[in-house]
């Protein structure tokens, strides 16, 4: 069973894709990005796989359900959705408990704290006081700048385009410190990733 | 020294308060902090099942130093005395406790029609949690 969550400030952001997808699976809207904090989230798409008993079997990973992205992710969707039947088909057991601790990555003192800026910034906006907002909104981003659920997430609500000028910008000056826009579970990301 | 109409928002919950504020801190009165499931005992400050010693300073006539009590309970807080808010959100260890235990967070979402759900409600099921965005 599929669960899709968008982290969307509002579910009409979200409506033309859901409507696109027809799913049968849930297809939900967390307008407070309430997920993002819950499990240490720090980008999209994020998955996580879940067994019958409500445990983690395979913590946070990045991955695509197709190809379409590829050139500019470096992510091959195959091998994931090969572990991904093989676990759903009872072929593989996922990961054990130790090694889902070992690839989980959980937050920090200073990433809560960026969280609590972002959630100031969240009731604000859902408040009108958007000028008030993106204050939070920045301060959020400078104390978490790694976190694009924050970082880009926020740029509609600081009437930036996500996928305009000043983001293209962001991703151009993360790379060029050294760091990856994604951050797949090494078993995902095999050969084509890092 | 009145008090001040004030909004804090406890890891999501937005909870109408009223408070002092004096030199750029925000005091909390004994009726502000039972909104906020805080209670004052001999052990200290209490939330929950959690009690830390109160250390000088952080208690005074005029209530609870804001500031000062999240810190002792170790919970981040985003204040903005210009907005009358502030939000105080979950502590590090309450994230990492829940995630290292590997039971996957609950959570109640609606979907587009406005319906329910929750993660528990697919108990028996195998999941795949995908979270996405239009941005």
């Amino acid at each position: 069973m599929v669960i899709a969550v968008a982290l969307d400030k509002d579910p009409e952001d979200a409506r033309p894709w859901i409507e696109a997808a027809h799913p049968t699976h849930p297809s939900l809207i967390d307008t407070e990005f309430r997920l993002a904090d819950l499990y240490h989230m720090v980008n999209v798409p994020t998955i996580l796989w879940i067994d019958e008993q409500g445990r983690i079997i395979r913590p946070n990973d990045v991955a695509f359900g197709d190809d379409r992205f590829r050139r500019v992710t470096g992510l091959d969707s195959v091998r994931h959705l090969a572990m991904l039947r093989a676990w759903v088909r009872g072929d593989s057991p996922g990961l054990t408990a130790p090694q889902v601790r070992a690839w989980q990555r959980l937050p920090t003192t200073t990433e809560q704290r960026a969280r609590a800026e972002f959630g100031l910034a969240k009731w604000l906006f859902d408040q009108g006081r958007t000028e008030a907002a993106g204050r939070h909104f920045v301060l959020a981003g400078e104390l978490a700048p790694h976190d694009f659920t924050i970082r880009r997430g926020s740029m509609r609500m600081q009437g930036l385009d996500p996928m305009g000028p000043e983001f293209r910008q962001m991703s151009k000056d993360w790379a060029a410190a050294g760091h990856r826009y994604y951050l797949p579970l090494p078993d995902t990301a095999g050969q084509n990733g890092e | 020294m009145s008090e001040q109409p004030f909004v804090i928002i406890d890891d999501g919950r937005p909870i109408e308060v009223s408070i002092h504020v004096d030199a750029g801190r925000v005091y909390v009165p004994a009726s502000a902090a039972s909104a906020l499931g805080w209670a004052l005992k001999p052990e200290g400050l209490c939330w929950g099942d959690v009690c830390v010693p109160l250390p000088p300073g952080m208690l005074e006539a005029r209530g609870l130093d804001l500031a000062r009590a999240a810190d002792a309970l170790c919970r981040p807080l985003a204040v903005d005395l210009g907005e009358a808010a502030a939000y105080l959100g979950a502590s590090v260890d309450e994230r990492c406790r829940a995630l290292a235990s590997l039971d996957a967070p609950d959570f109640t979402l609606p979907d587009l029609a406005g319906r329910l759900h929750s993660l528990r409600d697919q108990r028996g099921r195998k999941v795949m949690l995908v979270a996405y965005a239009s941005w």
